[in-house]
């Protein structure tokens, strides 16, 4: 930290509609400085940051960079000025390779692309140099949700940045590779660059930040140095009110077998085996973890669990029921539910609006629909009585998805399914992109559901989550589960070594 | 003898097949740009409709068929530019716009004609084949291939530099790109909405040069719905052709050789059967290709989607 000045965004208004996303926003961000900025889900974090990057045009106010007025609304201008931006949900062009993605928008429009050779030497360098793992002619369709994340980074360092913007980088992220981008913001903070981070896990913005804003409706209420502050403070000054992390989990005895996986094989979409002879089982009031470093199976196993992809042999009975050989859709009339991994993808559908993405999986049953016809009027009202108990934030229950923010987005999806009838809950990634306050309240009500005799198998590569909430932890790498462990934090360490393909044995 | 015969037929064919070919080519490759920046212009058959009429008037009146391509051309951007301000800067729907554009244009090309050309009974000097030394005296592919007017011989230069447009300039990139994640390229800093009308009018061009080759190259005359559908065929080739403008170029061929049979079997001495099926087959083979070809992989997923920046 330098002390000067490198940005002010002054007196930011913003609002679409009667909704009111920027209330008159000022922050300043000094020279080489990690500046973390934290807020509850909506509250105009990533508004505010697209207006930084001229995505969108502030109804008022003004963002001084070093001590020169930018164009509002402008990308162009933002771009020119180095100030790089990796998005919460990917500017990625799915149909094209890394390479592609990052000339796109590059050069004069009427030039050639010639140089791809150089591209892509360049991407291998930079990759190297950071440890990002990024291959110039992947197909972004082709890569998981981190890797993307590591294309996204990448793509912003290849263009050049002075002011690197990311927003909640790490949601997508494991642990390990959480580490390694730290190291990298640091890195590259030590190179004379400037890093707004946006993130809502406390512990890293503690561990890697310099200072801290916080947002509070569409304000920022405060900004204090890291070192002066710690994480009780800084969600106190988010929610407004202290929050428990730690969730009583009250001792029930596991009842019968609700879903039962015996040798489970299975290809992945690439075509090359990806779960190899999986045999667990879920019971009812138990919680069941996978942990595992994310791209070890963990996508396939939900996928083939609903029907997604093919099983090349194996069963899996759910309360008795074969479900290989069952299409998505059979399954789907079947007592489970299932938060997936990536909302964008399999959640929800962006353009529609809330009432009828709560709909999605029973708009043909009732109460929704009697002979043939929408009850639009209980559609409306279950949504609106939905977006109560889940502190979904949005304008109204017609309002398209799309305009709702990422966290707001995952807890319309974490409260359909918990309001479907099941007797199987899947969850791959649980809090994904949600705050503090919403992921004690949606670990409060699955552990209700977990009270109430429900199986659940959460699959996660955050293992705070797991050992909040559940019984037993299985291990995941290479498409084997290759260990079990008791939910004990003093235990994390042999958990870490298995999640890493080694034994415990050996490494003692 | 026999032998012979046979040989010359499947010359003839080929040529047709070829020459037949070239409008849906022009059309289809233009389609191609059109969708992969996620515009739907259903308005084809409207589009070459006004490219046959101006390519025809201008070409009537001037004696010069290059005028005519000239006027086409012209004739088509101006079509392009009203559906792109609609569909594009208004944001009205695509398939509205685009069915508008085609009556608008079967309309105003009958009016024009009956206003202004009553007695253009003698039409006008169509594009000779042009002999190519050594090639067009080839025996059997000098007649199937080399004998072909300036016309059809565009096709192959067309349809390369859209692939070089496509695929190899920033242009190119940035469109595709445009038809995908328009979010991306306007975060990237440039404007979808440019990007869509460059898109839009090289649509509009094509397909008019496509309408022109009918009236300049094909027949000599303007007759008033002279596209008779094959600005829908078209589009059915784009789908076809899972968006490549490669593809358009080889499934407007195969459509050509259904069009070459149904002209070269009507000839043909024995009729034993009635044929209006074999007219038919081009539309058939269309109604089966968009039957068959179900699997949309390749659609640009924000196909007939306004892009909307807040
Ligand atoms: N294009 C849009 N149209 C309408 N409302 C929008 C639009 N974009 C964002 N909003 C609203 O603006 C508010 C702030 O959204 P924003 O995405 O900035 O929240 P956030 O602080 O980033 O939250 P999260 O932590 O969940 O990502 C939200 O209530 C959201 O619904
Ligand atoms: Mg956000």
């Amino acid at each position: 930290m330098s002390g000067r000045q490198l940005l002010l965004m002054d007196g930011i208004h913003k609002r679409f509609g009667p909704l009111i996303v920027s209330a008159g926003v000022t922050l300043d961000i000094e020279e080489n400085e990690i500046h973390a900025l934290l807020g509850e889900n909506g509250a105009g974090k990533t508004v505010l940051m697209s207006i930084l990057c001229g995505v969108l045009s502030p109804d008022e106010g003004q963002i001084i960079f070093k001590g020169q007025a930018l164009k509002p609304g402008s990308p162009r201008q933002a771009i020119k000025h180095r100030i790089g931006m990796v998005h919460q949900h990917f500017m990625l062009v799915p149909n094209l390779t890394v390479a592609e993605n990052y000339v796109l928008g590059q050069g004069s429009p009427f030039s050639v692309i010639r140089d791809m050779k150089t591209v892509h030497a360049r991407i291998v360098e930079l990759s190297d140099r950071y440890g990002l793992g990024v291959k110039p002619d992947a197909l972004i369709s082709d890569l998981s949700v981190g890797e993307q994340q590591r294309v996204e980074i990448l793509k912003v360092l290849y263009h050049g940045v002075e002011l690197l913007i990311l927003d909640e980088p790490t949601a997508v992220l494991t642990p390990q590779e959480t580490d390694r981008l730290l190291h990298l913001l640091r890195r590259l903070v030590e190179d004379g660059k400037t890093v707004i981070f946006i993130s809502h896990k406390l512990d890293e913005v503690i561990r890697v930040s310099d200072r801290v804003s916080v947002m509070r409706d569409a304000k920022v209420v405060r900004t204090v140095k890291t070192s002066e502050t710690n994480a009780r403070e800084l969600a106190r000054m988010m929610v407004g009110r202290d929050v428990l992390m730690d969730l009583p989990r009250a001792p029930i005895e596991p009842g019968r077998v609700v879903l039962s996986v015996e040798h489970l094989n299975c290809d992945g979409e690439s075509g090359l085996p990806a779960l190899h002879g999986v045999s667990f089982q879920v019971r009812a009031n138990e919680i069941v973890g996978i942990a595992g470093v994310s791209g070890n199976g963990q996508s396939e196993l939900a996928l083939a669990l609903t029907g997604l992809l093919p099983i090349a042999s194996g069963s899996v009975t759910l309360e008795g029921a074969e479900l290989v050989g069952r299409s998505s859709h059979d399954i789907n009339q079947m007592p489970i539910a299932h938060i997936p991994e990536d909302r964008h993808r399999m959640g929800i559908v962006l353009p529609l609006p809330l009432t009828e993405n709560v709909i999605l999986q029973r708009f043909d049953k009732p109460p929704f629909s009697s002979r043939g016809m929408l009850d639009m009027s209980e559609i409306t009202r279950q949504t609106r009585d939905l977006m109560r108990r889940f502190q979904v934030k949005a304008s109204g229950p017609g309002d398209r998805i799309q305009n709702l923010s990422g966290g707001n987005q995952q807890k319309l999806v974490v409260g359909r399914e918990l309001d479907r009838r099941f007797d199987f809950l899947l969850i791959n990634q649980l809090t994904r992109g949600i705050d503090i306050g919403a992921t004690e309240l949606v670990m409060h009500k699955i552990l209700e559901q977990r009270s109430a005799g429900k199986a659940i198998l959460l699959i996660s590569t955050e293992l705070e989550e797991l050992f909040t909430l559940c019984d037993r932890i299985l291990v995941m790498y290479e498409g084997r589960l290759v260990g079990e462990m008791p939910p004990d934090r003093g235990r994390l360490e042999e958990i870490g070594l298995l999640m890493a393909g080694k034994s415990p044995m050996s490494a003692a | 003898m026999e032998d012979l015969a046979s040989l010359s037929f499947l010359a003839a064919t080929i040529a047709a097949s070829w020459r037949l070919a070239a409008p849906l080519i022009f059309a289809s490759i233009g389609e191609v740009f059109s969708e992969r920046a996620g515009v739907l212009n259903i308005g084809l058959e409207g589009t070459m409709l006004a490219g046959a009429f101006a390519g025809f008037a201008a070409a009537f009146t001037s004696g010069s068929i290059l005028f005519g391509v000239a006027a086409a051309i012209a004739a088509g951007v101006l079509v392009g530019l009203l559906f792109a301000f609609f569909t594009i800067t208004i944001k009205a729907d695509q398939i509205v716009v685009g069915a508008a554009i085609n009556l608008l244009g079967l309309g105003l090309t009958a009016f024009l004609f009956r206003s202004y050309f009553p007695s253009a009974g003698k039409g006008i000097d169509i594009a000779k084949p042009v002999h190519l030394p050594w090639l067009s005296d080839l025996p059997f592919f000098g007649e199937a291939l080399f004998r072909q007017n300036a016309f059809v011989y565009s096709t192959l230069p067309v349809a390369a530099l859209a692939v070089f447009v496509l695929y190899r300039t920033s242009f190119g990139l940035t469109l595709r790109a445009v038809g995908e994640h328009p979010k991306a390229v306007d975060v990237a800093g440039r404007s979808v909405a440019l990007y869509r009308y460059g898109a839009v009018l090289i649509c509009s061009a094509l397909a008019a040069l496509g309408g022109a080759f009918l009236t300049l190259a094909h027949s000599n005359q303007f007759v008033e719905g002279i596209s008779s559908g094959r600005g829908f065929i078209a589009l059915a080739v784009v789908v076809f052709a899972r968006w490549s403008p490669i593809g358009a170029f080889v499934v407007s061929l195969l459509f050509g050789v259904f069009y070459a049979l149904q002209l070269q079997l009507q000839a043909q001495p024995v009729h034993f059967l009635p044929y209006q099926l074999f007219q038919a087959l081009p539309y058939l083979m269309t109604i089966a290709a968009l039957i068959f070809v179900r699997n949309r992989v390749g659609t640009p997923s924000m196909l007939g989607v306004a892009y909307k920046k807040s």
